[in-house]
């Protein structure tokens, strides 16, 4: 059935109105990071690349970012190892208690993330751990282990057992089976999986707050704190960086995997 | 009733064996006190309606399923407890089951690591069966870029290239279309005849098993019912559910008349047909039997026959028709195939008569 032009045109408005309303606050800090004058203002009046260079300059970020590489990468190693392992559990065995931890694990948006974080912080401080790194790295894990979980997990329902059973069937032992069949054929899901614990991670503010310290803090944190004593476009210049670095990530792993695979949108063929 | 009185095979030309083999499912039995043997090189298909019990057993053969009571032997070994990857298999699945992340070379070569051939050994075995199997210049292709006939080849050729001791096959043609499945069943047919590679496979399409097979076991509700050449299941099925499942059949209200040593003699009105006494024995003359007739053993004429019938439909098949009539003393609809086009003549609603051949068909005891 073909539709009138006039509703095609109503249409095709909504969709970019959409679009825009989506990309609007981006846009809008991505103008207001280049404003010459010392303001977190809009519209910019002036042209400048300072804000940048401050922004790479400054001591609070350049140690936020050090920190937020390091609980990145560190928790979502972590997440991904114990992630696929317990995805492995949910798949292939029964167990008591496996219906609570598949809802739990699955259904990530029960707890809120100050929960979290006050539940870690008050943990840290019996155990004398306030200081370091490792509480804000297992917090993350606890935060971002359920994207991993659901990610690989999809990807090994959406496994056809009988691949394994061919293995198998040439002679292959189970750790054989497991590394040449398996996990090859789960790469996309472990990607994808480590892809979201990633940024997640490097993107946490609301936990990170309350389980960081001066020497730890992680680059929202730190942009958070900035935020609080000065409002000049230093800010909008590193929002600017997180988006730029986002998709650089992203377009590395759709050079490599395809993105539809990693986002696991596509379909299993 | 389980393995024909068949004639003695020398142990060592036994293939695989099962004895008394059970399957459970919880509560249900998928497969009971199964007993069977494959000979070396033959070509055994498992055949019977899906629910069967036949990819039980197969799964049962490549260790995929834990046997619940029995034995299973495959070249004498007693093979029950050990695991697939040391059963020397070559299993064809229904889907090929490619390995969707390695080449057509890699997917050939996997059975030959997994047992460390030397590498110089291998590129020259799986030169050796992509000639076979006609998939010269495929080798660097991934499965997806494959036609479904070029899968099934790899399949083969991975199956094959390890040189197994019984090669399982689970329904390999159903994903194929009609022409293609045709020419591949030739094909298939061929290369095992060739190798002499002892085969298991599996179908419900009868035709199929019927053109393929050296011996058929027929199977249904965990059970089988007779194990035979393609020539006994159909000249003598054992009894009803095997009568009926292979071929095309018509049953005709008989009566018992006599027994004698082997052959028994039942009557339609005023015809005689002798059949098999095996299955009739103890009952007495006068009892009521049903004669399964094939097609091609029934004879159409005007006017009165054994059985009176009135014309259904006739289909033309170019070579001959199949007339399909209605009679009481039938049970179920009675099929006629007629050579020629002269049957086109008999009206549909009219009366004709029908004739069985005085021998060739089989009776069982009314139900």
């Amino acid at each position: 059935m073909r539709s009138a032009p006039i509703i095609r045109l109503l249409g095709r408005t909504v969709v970019v109105l959409l679009l825009g309303f989506i990309i609007l606050p981006a846009v809008v800090v991505a103008i207001a990071a280049f404003n010459d004058r010392a303001l977190l203002a809009f519209p910019p009046e002036g042209f400048s690349l300072r804000w940048f260079v401050k922004a790479f300059e400054y001591r609070d970020f350049q140690t936020g970012f050090h920190n937020g590489l390091i609980v990145m990468l560190s928790a979502s190693a972590i997440a991904v190892v114990v992630g696929t392992a317990f995805a492995f559990a949910l798949d292939r065995y029964r167990f008591a208690g496996r219906g609570v931890i598949e809802t739990l694990l699955l259904a990530p948006l029960v707890v809120p993330h100050f929960t979290v974080g006050l539940g870690f912080l008050i943990l840290a401080a019996q155990l004398r751990l306030m200081r370091s790194f490792t509480v804000v790295i297992v917090c993350h894990v606890v935060l971002v282990l359920p994207f991993v979980l659901r990610s690989v997990y999809i990807s090994l329902r959406n496994l056809d057992r009988r691949l394994e059973l061919a293995a198998e069937s040439l002679g292959a032992r189970p750790a054989r089976v497991l590394f040449t069949v398996t996990l090859p054929l789960l790469v996309p899901g472990v990607v994808s999986g480590w892809l979201f614990a990633a940024i997640l991670s490097f993107n946490e503010f609301t936990a990170s707050l309350f389980v960081t310290a001066q020497r730890t803090q992680t680059l929202p944190v730190a942009m958070y704190n900035y935020v609080r004593e000065y409002a000049d476009p230093t800010m909008a210049a590193m929002s600017l960086i997180f988006i730029v670095g986002t998709t650089l990530l992203l377009t590395l792993a759709n050079t490599f995997f395809g993105l539809g695979r990693v986002l696991n949108v596509d379909d299993a063929r | 009733m389980s393995t024909m009185p068949a004639e003695p095979v020398r142990p060592e030309a036994i293939a695989v064996r099962l004895d008394g083999v059970t399957k459970r499912f919880g509560d249900t039995v998928a497969l009971k006190d199964a007993s069977l043997k494959v000979r070396r090189g033959e070509f055994m298909t498992l055949l019977g309606p899906s629910g069967c019990g036949k990819t039980t057993l197969l799964n049962l053969v490549a260790g995929f399923l834990a046997a619940d009571a029995g034995e299973l032997f495959i070249e004498g070994a007693l093979v029950t407890d050990v695991a697939t990857s040391e059963r020397d298999i070559g299993m064809i699945f229904q889907n090929y089951a490619l390995f969707p992340h390695m080449t057509v070379a890699a997917n050939i070569a996997y059975g030959l690591k997994t047992r460390r051939v030397a590498r110089g050994e291998i590129e020259r075995r799986v030169r050796e069966v992509l000639a076979l199997m006609k998939l010269n210049g495929l080798e660097e292709r991934k499965p997806r870029q494959l036609s479904g006939g070029q899968q099934q080849r790899v399949a083969l050729a991975r199956a094959l290239v390890i040189r197994p001791k019984v090669l399982l096959m689970d329904e390999p043609f159903s994903a194929l279309d009609k022409n293609l499945r045709a020419s591949m069943q030739v094909e298939v047919k061929e290369i095992q005849r060739r190798l002499g590679v002892t085969t298991i496979f599996v179908t419900h399409d009868q035709s199929e098993a019927l053109s393929l097979s050296d011996r058929i076991a027929v199977m249904s509700d965990g059970e089988i019912h007779q194990i035979g050449s393609p020539q006994e299941i159909y000249r003598a099925p054992r009894n009803r559910f095997v009568a009926s499942f292979i071929g095309e059949v018509s049953v005709l209200r008989a009566k018992l008349e006599r027994i004698e040593g082997d052959v028994a003699t039942v009557s339609l009105g005023d015809s005689r047909v002798s059949v098999p006494a095996e299955p009739l024995r103890g009952l007495n003359a006068g009892t009521p039997v049903d004669l399964f007739t094939r097609p091609e053993q029934l004879r159409i004429v005007a006017g009165d026959g054994a059985v009176t019938a009135t014309v259904a439909a006739h289909v033309y098949q170019g070579g001959h028709v199949d007339v399909y009539a209605d009679s009481p003393d039938a049970a179920g609809r009675i099929l006629v195939r007629v050579p020629g086009d002269a049957a086109l003549d008999a009206p549909v609603g009219g009366k004709v008569g029908i004739f069985p051949a005085a021998s060739g068909a089989v009776a069982f005891p009314t139900e």
